[in-house]
């Protein structure tokens, strides 16, 4: 007897994605999946969208090319740490929103890690009016007290979820077992590339603003591609726009960072998690192992399954960064670029210096004010 | 007809002694937890049974001793209830294989859509947000019974039966004949006799794992014999 996928034919990314959900969650995957692909044939989605981006999220964000960081070779820095909210998570948010509003659902459900998805999620309900619950692990409330306060003034309620690892893989199962409770009303607006189909395809294209404009911005700056675009990758969604605007430039190498302790792509092993087959710390019994990062956002076990794709066919590489080397890299664009990034992209940032090439660019997927207390714990 | 009485058990080493007491005390059939590290569809009572499990060390292969050292002591048929990710790392076919070597009639993979992997014979769940497509699909595929999900919700018992479970027993009842068992949210003998008077029969989880660990393999016992006395009571009392 031989088991095949085929039968699941939507959503995979070769041999990764899929929809492995309780049976209660099948019905609105479908009804989010023919919403979507009606909303992203509709012209006035993308006159709302392009418009939200540019009033309200503050797109285009620019591409730096950075001055002292680096000798020898061209670094640029595409500054989602500029985006209202200060990081990438608000492309996504604003755009699923609109999704939400259009399938009639009033009350959001999101989970969040470093808390800047939590924060993209609260922003846009308050704009939007809608009910919103964010999932966090106690561990990162503690990690992330500032973006906890953000949430509650935005009008969110913050629930911890207190069991397990305590951060973003017990509050994605928590966010998960919420909406399974409260399908009817409720859109999961999920923060990063992962989860069951869509998620991962509709992530991508509301992310993939970041790579056309950096595409767009590093031909104008420079008149090439770049020889390397380099993200940091915790689920991915970052990484996803940026590379999304290279994919088929086939001498632009494309390069996702992981953190040492959380690295999915880098050691592990394919699996179920939260809705798809991926590439998962998991041991040889399917059982989900802790990850480790000094960076919340990084801090998870799985990956979206559209890079264990890409790991596979060999068009992205993906490496690793310690967090004492991601430290070092956020003193360093500190200390000669005047920008506190935050610890996932200074993951990404720590690659970028030792990789071979002469001209990087590299996702500056959101800013370090909230990771102040960590950084200041481990001077 | 006589209603159906399924109970649920984490697998652990208690786990065939609870089992027999289970029998003894009117179960028709036993599902057998196989713990996984981050269930969906679980509330509170079987993820931290889960938890605890396999913090002592119940992984897969341990799970199918456990099960076969449950098919020694009782006659019932034995369904191992789990989630895909056991089955992605052991292998589809092994998993089956393995599990019917050790005494399993059939499995329940609470993540594993009713598209995906065919061949792998297994209870279906449908619930109260299940098109009728998808409802005949499942009944179509389903091995003996379909598993009703009373409730928009996770596992776990609630003050009172869902309101959601008769229409979805009349839904289902219109579109096939094979058995319906009513599971999620019922503990307690009264909503058990609520539940068994629309469907078939029953399947009590969270309170059976719960009775298991704070009163042990007798106090089990008693329990599924006052559930076995609520469902027997409808059946009794069924226009015939």
């Amino acid at each position: 007897m031989t088991i095949t996928r085929t039968e699941l034919a939507e959503g995979f990314y070769g041999a990764y994605g899929g929809r492995f959900v309780p049976e209660t969650l099948v019905p609105a995957l479908d009804e989010l999946a023919r919403g979507w692909d009606e909303i992203r044939e509709d012209p006035a989605f993308h006159a709302e969208l392009e418009h939200l981006q540019r009033t309200y999220v503050g797109r285009p964000t620019p591409l730096y090319r950075t001055e002292r960081l680096a000798d020898g070779k061209r670094i640029y820095l595409k500054r989602e740490d500029l985006c209202h909210t200060g990081a990438h998570k608000i492309n996504n948010a604003v755009g699923q929103a609109l999704v939400a509003r259009r399938l009639a659902k009033h009350r959001i459900v999101a989970e969040t890690g470093a808390g800047q998805h939590g924060v993209a999620a609260a922003t846009v309900c308050a704009r939007f009016g809608l009910e919103c619950v964010v999932y966090m692990g106690s561990e990162d409330m503690r990690r992330q007290r500032p973006n906890v306060e953000r949430m509650g003034l935005l009008g969110a309620e913050v629930r911890p979820v207190e069991f397990g690892t305590k951060t973003l893989k017990e509050a994605t199962s928590e966010a998960i077992r919420d909406w399974i409770t409260n399908v009817e009303t409720t859109h999961y607006l999920i923060g990063s590339c992962v989860g069951p189909h869509p998620y991962p395809a509709l992530v991508h294209e509301l992310q993939a603003v970041i790579g056309r404009e950096a595409r767009e911005q590093i031909l104008a700056a420079e008149e090439r591609l770049p020889d390397a675009v380099v993200a940091c990758v915790g689920g991915g969604s970052n990484a996803i726009g940026l590379f999304a605007g290279f994919l088929d430039d086939h001498d632009v190498r494309l390069v996702g960072v992981e953190a040492a302790g959380a690295a999915s792509l880098g050691s592990g092993r394919p699996g179920v998690l939260h809705g798809a087959r991926s590439s998962l710390l998991a041991d040889e019994d399917g059982q989900i192992a802790d990850a480790h990062s000094i960076s919340a956002g990084l801090d998870y076990p799985g990956v979206g399954p559209e890079h264990a794709f890409l790991r596979d066919s060999g068009r992205a590489e993906y490496l690793s960064a310690t967090d004492e080397e991601a430290l070092a890299a956020f003193h360093l664009v500190a200390e000669r670029e005047g920008i506190l990034a935050a610890l996932e992209p200074s993951h990404a940032v720590a690659r970028a210096l030792d990789l071979d090439a002469d001209l990087v660019l590299v996702g500056l997927s959101g800013r370090g004010d909230k990771d102040l207390a960590s950084v200041l714990e481990h001077a | 007809m006589p209603k159906r009485l399924s109970i649920y058990l984490m697998a652990g080493p208690e786990t065939p002694a609870l089992a027999e007491a289970a029998v003894a005390g009117g179960a028709d059939l036993l599902e057998i937890g196989f713990p996984f590290s981050d269930p969906l569809a679980d509330g509170p009572v079987i993820r931290l049974a889960g938890e605890r499990a396999l913090a002592r060390g119940m992984r897969t292969r341990a799970c199918l001793e456990c099960l076969a050292e449950v098919r020694a002591r009782v006659a019932v048929p034995l369904i191992p209830m789990t989630y895909a990710s056991l089955l992605e790392a052991w292998g589809y076919a092994r998993f089956w294989a393995d599990a019917r070597a050790a005494g399993a009639t059939s499995l329940i993979v609470a993540d594993l859509p009713v598209e995906a992997a065919p061949e792998l014979p297994r209870v279906q769940l449908v619930a109260p947000t299940s098109s009728d497509e998808r409802i005949a699909l499942a009944a179509e595929r389903t091995d003996g019974w379909l598993y009703l999900v009373s409730l928009t919700g996770t596992t776990g018992a609630r003050a009172s039966l869902s309101s959601q479970l008769s229409g979805l027993v009349e839904r289902v009842r219109a579109l096939t004949e094979v058995p319906v068992l009513a599971g999620f949210g019922i503990a307690t003998p009264e909503q058990a006799a609520e539940a068994a008077a629309l469907a078939d029969g029953v399947v009590v989880g969270s309170k059976a794992v719960e009775i298991s660990s704070e009163r042990g393999a007798d106090g089990l016992r008693d329990y599924v014999a006052s559930l076995r006395g609520a469902v027997d009571s409808v059946a009794a009392s069924a226009p015939a």
